[in-house]
């Protein structure tokens, strides 16, 4: 569908014309805690089945909820980070359906008056490309437990170890217009929630899933009927799961078809949304306030507290690293993604050229880490190595060739750069004798070539450029060689 | 009948202390009673081996010179009290052969206090009822005529008739809706519903969350008192306890009343009452004012739809407080190919028809489309009922209403549901406001059956309604046992 | 609320049967459907009631919430979580098979 270049991220090219989608994202983060939302056990994941499970996960009669404080203010902490309004009272509602891993037959979450209300974060797309998306809530909710499906033909195994575990759950405004904005929704929302500490952000482990509502319209029209697609565990699935409902939707509109507002799964495999079978039934969850708890209430203060340690968020930082280091935004942007990733960054570029070492590390360090699959944290390369770098870069010591070499062996044996352009006498040829004596030679073994140039052929002064490189080994000061060889061809 | 059963909680205390009877004596005395009166159908379990064990190591205590202020007394649990591997049931069919591996916190106050646990007692099923005649098990048969099976009254009716049969020295209850002070008001007994929060609900079977608390049905206004010390606590693992300290109230009984308002609420006069109550309610009337009380008009204005919220509101939470009994966890599963019909085939079988109506009526309330006419509008009438009782509370400080239109009923014959929950009539309001509540009997109608009067005391006045509540009892002097009580 | 009222028939007994996973049998829905009307009537006296300025009630308590503490104080319990369980296997509890 991508083919016609001039389409627009979000845009799909069909029959009758352009479709955009339009994308609302629900965010289920997992809060930080060491205990449940509301039990006393283990939040710990990856623990063997059914122990981080109290009477309390497990629903036995009588057992009763009480809420965890360090959950309450982490959700706030993130709506300050979302410039979203708190609610100094919200509610705690039942949510009824059943199902084999909710024990209750209820969850507990937050419906008509959630914790955090309306806010909105600021996205960067790609260079040129920022916008806003409107968040609409953020609430507290229990997880539910796990079903193994695979363990027996005719029988299903249940894990609690999950069930009551704490999750925010964020739910943006329809304002997200393509699978790329969805990514760097989800970016912005995991970097904020990893700066204020409320979520690990860990999409592996499941502490970060989204769930996408998906829908079609023509330019200007109104919203078309979603889909939602639950359980997204990363920006790659995201992508694709969006992009396949989209095409699916315009498909069935073409053909004069109608949506089903329905929850779908995205297979993984075939990279096609399908239907959810267990929620074909026509739902009605019969919210109302849980009598076990009572309104959650806190005060101005209780906020106020909250806010005054608030970290610097990633926006704070970014426009910092702007402005101190004069990079474009959307480079900042990708900087501000991880807290280390900055810190990194400062450490690397302090006293140096900011631009340059925000290229070598978004290109050329984060890219090599990619394909070792290593962390920032592993790097072989430590912001003191990169300055330095850098620095033989500015300083011209090498040329930017010669560096990308430098680069690579310090992936490999984690030497200092000045200890390997020594070692390998890569250090650039900047004297001009030196260089002279270079072009003199190439000038010496190419004379019919010279006479060619003479006669009019400039486009072979690039070759001659060439050769001195090539007989110095790439050393040679290129600014330099082109200055002197210009003066000698005359 | 054995002397041992003549001692009311607070009269075998004494003697306990004074070492005139032995826990294990007045514990086999009652274990025999029990035995005797098993007919009753008040006990689902009886715990013998543990009541005996437990009263060896009263008696133990006691010879080291400790004493616990509920040392070495024998009672009963009502059945929706989890008790840690005794078999609790909610008398449901659906908790046939759960054993909590917890004990509830009101029981675990009561064992800490130094009672000695009998068994458990026959409810209505899940609570819901006031007959105890939707108990799995059966029913249970009220111990005051011999002639007629009448009931205990519910959904407390174990608990009512094993006071009154002298099966237990005091017992448990739970009431949401009346379900302590209607069955203690068809038994002859006292039954006291505190504030609710004062109780912790930890553990015990929930019905409906908003309403549902522990308190006790005992002989006399000082054993409630007795009772009510040690089951109340501040628990943390209830958010909805009360973390206010109830003062000693045994330093109650014997107070004077004089110069206290009592309320007497124009709206609980209403047909239907039989004539013997209002002449037993009229006579209390009397009794309060010839101890020197002040007998106040006061008007309740929404009484009327009380029952009505009520019904809207306990089904709803039930529908969601039992959505855990779905055969995976615990209780009885029906096996069957799919999970869904799992639970529905476990379900529909495990629970009986007063439950599942319940279920059904509140699943219907809270659903799309009719929550605002209902839940809403229950949930915000429920607030005028207690803005009520609040205007009520400035003028007075206790109001005086009869328990029940009328005195027990017999088995089998109130088929209608509408026609049962009407027996709720002046229990409810008070639960719907929270309010500590105390029935106590007062006489008998003329076919020889109890007749109870309530006191509705502000939220957390314990200590004023037990002060009450013992000037009524010393006034009237119900000193009559149940036919069938043991010998 | 009354004009909306629906009046209970065997569809919406078997819908509601179905929220509330309960089997109910064919031959008692329609007495089952009378007594939810029965009740449901019972209760639209209701109607007369002007809340239009009142607060829905939900607790009668007068405290706020209490917090708990972030710590790890529960758990590690599998054989008391699976005691009462009907079916269970390698410390799962086992249901019939469920599709998602």
């Amino acid at each position: 569908m991508n083919e016609n270049l001039k389409l627009k991220p979000g845009h799909i090219q069909g029959e009758t014309g352009i479709w955009e989608m339009v994308i609302g994202l629900e965010i289920h983060a997992q809060v930080s805690s060491k205990s449940k939302l509301f039990s006393g056990a283990s939040a710990t994941f990856g623990a063997q089945a059914n122990s981080n499970v109290s009477l309390v996960d497990a629903a036995m009669p009588g057992m009763l909820p009480v809420i965890n404080e360090y959950c309450v203010e982490q959700a706030v902490k993130t709506g300050l980070a979302l410039n979203a309004q708190i609610n100094n009272i919200s509610v705690f509602d039942r949510k009824n359906y059943f199902y084999a891993d909710l024990p209750q037959g209820y969850q507990i979450s937050q419906f008509t008056q959630p914790i955090v209300g309306e806010g909105e974060i600021t996205i960067d797309v790609d260079d040129n490309n920022q916008t806003t998306i409107g968040i609409e809530r953020l609430h507290l909710e229990q997880d539910a437990g796990k079903s193994l499906h695979d363990q027996h033909p005719t029988k299903s195994y249940i894990d609690l170890n999950r069930t009551g575990v704490a999750l925010m759950e964020i739910v943006s405004k329809p304002d997200i217009r393509s699978p790329k904005e969805a990514g760097a929704y989800v970016k912005k929302i995991r970097s904020i929630l990893r700066y204020v500490g409320s979520c690990d952000g860990n999409m592996e482990e499941g502490s970060l899933r989204a769930d996408c509502n998906v829908s079609v319209r023509k330019a200007g029209e109104e919203f078309g009927t979603r889909c939602e697609i639950k359980n997204l565990n990363s920006i790659r699935f995201i992508n694709q799961a969006i992009q396949a409902e989209a095409e699916r939707q315009v498909e069935i509109l073409e053909a004069g078809g109608e949506i089903n507002q329905e929850t779908r799964l995205f297979d993984t495999s075939s990279g096609e949304t399908r239907s959810m079978r267990s929620k074909e039934d026509a739902h009605d969850y019969r919210y109302f306030p849980d009598p076990d708890l009572l309104p959650l209430e806190f005060t101005d203060s209780f906020v106020q507290g909250i806010k005054d340690q608030l970290p610097e968020l990633p926006d704070f930082v970014k426009k910092r690293l702007v402005n101190e280091y004069g990079i474009t935004p959307y480079d900042a942007s990708i900087l501000v993604e991880e807290k280390d990733f900055v810190a990194f960054y400062e450490q690397a570029a302090t006293g140096g050229d900011g631009k340059l070492t925000a290229n070598w590390m978004i290109s050329e360090l984060f890219g090599a880490l990619k394909k070792e699959n290593l962390l920032l944290s592993d790097s072989p390369i430590s912001p003191e190595t990169l300055r330095e770098l850098i620095s033989l870069i500015t300083k011209g010591t090498i040329s930017g060739k010669i560096a990308k070499d430098v680069f690579a062996e310090m992936m490999i044996s984690r030497k200092k750069p000045s200890d390997i352009v020594e070692e390998k006498g890569l250090e650039q040829v900047s004297d001009d004798k030196e260089i002279l004596k270079l072009i003199e030679k190439v000038i010496a073994d190419n004379q019919d070539k010279v006479k060619d140039y003479l006669s009019g052929k400039d486009k072979l002064f690039g070759f001659f450029v060439g050769q001195v490189m090539k007989i110095s080994q790439g050393k040679a000061n290129p600014g330099l060689v082109n200055k002197i060889l210009k003066e000698k061809l005359k | 009948m054995s002397d041992l059963l003549k001692y009311d909680l607070l009269g075998a205390s004494k003697a306990i202390k004074a070492k005139e009877i032995s826990s294990v004596e007045i514990t086999n005395a009652y274990i025999e009673a029990i035995e005797n009166t098993s007919s009753l159908g008040a006990y689902l379990e009886l715990v013998k081996d543990k009541a005996l064990e437990m009263a060896k190591a009263s008696d133990e205590n006691i010879s080291k010179g400790k004493f616990r202020p509920l040392e070495g007394l024998p009672i009963g649990i009502k059945d929706m009290f989890c008790t840690k591997d005794i078999k609790t049931t909610a008398s449901s069919k659906i908790l046939d052969n759960f054993y909590p591996t917890y004990e509830s916190t009101v029981t675990q106050n009561l064992w800490n206090d130094g009672a000695v646990m009998l068994g458990k007692l026959s409810c209505d099923e899940f609570a819901m009822g006031s007959s105890n005649e939707t108990a799995a098990k059966g029913n249970v048969i009220n111990p005051w005529l011999k002639i007629k099976k009448m009931s205990p009254g519910g959904s407390s009716g174990g608990s009512a008739a094993a006071v009154a049969a002298r099966s237990a020295l005091a017992a448990t209850g739970t009431d949401t809706g009346g379900s302590i002070r209607q069955p203690a008001a068809f038994c002859g007994i006292t039954g006291l519903k505190p504030t609710y929060g004062r109780c912790s609900r930890w553990g015990i079977v929930a019905f409906s969350s908003s309403l549902d608390q522990a308190g006790p049905l005992t002989r006399t206004v000082s054993d409630a008192a007795l009772m009510l010390n040690s089951m109340a606590s501040y628990d943390k693992k209830d958010s909805t306890s009360a973390n206010l300290a109830m003062p000693d109230l045994m330093s109650y009984l014997g107070n004077s009343i004089k110069g206290k308002k009592i309320g007497i609420p124009k709206e609980y006069t209403q047909d239907g009452i039989s004539d013997d109550i209002v002449k037993f309610y009229q006579k209390s009337i009397d009794w309060l004012k010839e101890a020197g009380s002040e007998i106040v008009p006061v008007s309740l204005p929404h009484t009327k739809y009380a029952l009505p919220v009520y019904y809207i509101i306990a089904p709803a939470e039930a529908s969601s407080n039992l959505a855990r009994y779905d055969g995976v966890r615990f209780g009885e599963r029906k096996e069957a190919s799919s999970l869904d019909k799992m639970y529905e085939i476990t379900r529909g079988e495990g629970f009986g028809d007063e439950v599942k109506r319940r279920i059904m009526i509140g699943t219907y309330v809270l659903s799309s489309g009719y929550y605002d006419a209902y839940y809403l509008k229950a949930q915000k009438v429920r607030r005028l009922i207690k803005e009520d009782f609040e205007n009520g509370f400035k003028k007075v400080d206790f109001i005086l209403t009869p328990s029940t239109p009328t005195t027990a009923f017999e088995l089998g014959k109130k088929q209608d549901p509408l026609t049962m929950y009407l027996n709720d009539i002046f229990t409810v309001p008070a639960s719907l406001a929270g309010l500590p509540g105390i029935s106590l009997p007062v006489g008998l109608d003329q076919s020889g059956l109890p007749i109870g009067i309530q006191l509705i005391a502000n939220a957390f006045d314990e200590a004023g309604l037990i002060s009450t509540a013992h000037v009524l009892e010393k006034s009237a002097n119900f000193n009559f046992i149940a036919d069938g009580a043991a010998k | 609320m009354s004009n909306k009222k629906s009046i209970v028939d065997i569809p919406t007994v078997n819908k509601i049967a179905r929220l509330s996973r309960l089997d109910i049998p064919e031959n008692s829905k329609q007495s089952l459907a009378n007594d939810l009307n029965n009740i449901l009537g019972f209760v639209a006296n209701l109607d007369e009631v002007d809340t239009s300025n009142v607060e829905p009630l939900a607790s009668v308590t007068g405290h706020k919430l209490p917090l708990r503490s972030d710590i790890v104080t529960d758990g590690n319990i599998e054989n008391l979580v699976l005691k009462n369980a009907p079916e269970s296997s390698s410390g799962f509890f086992v249901v019939p098979k469920v599709i998602d």
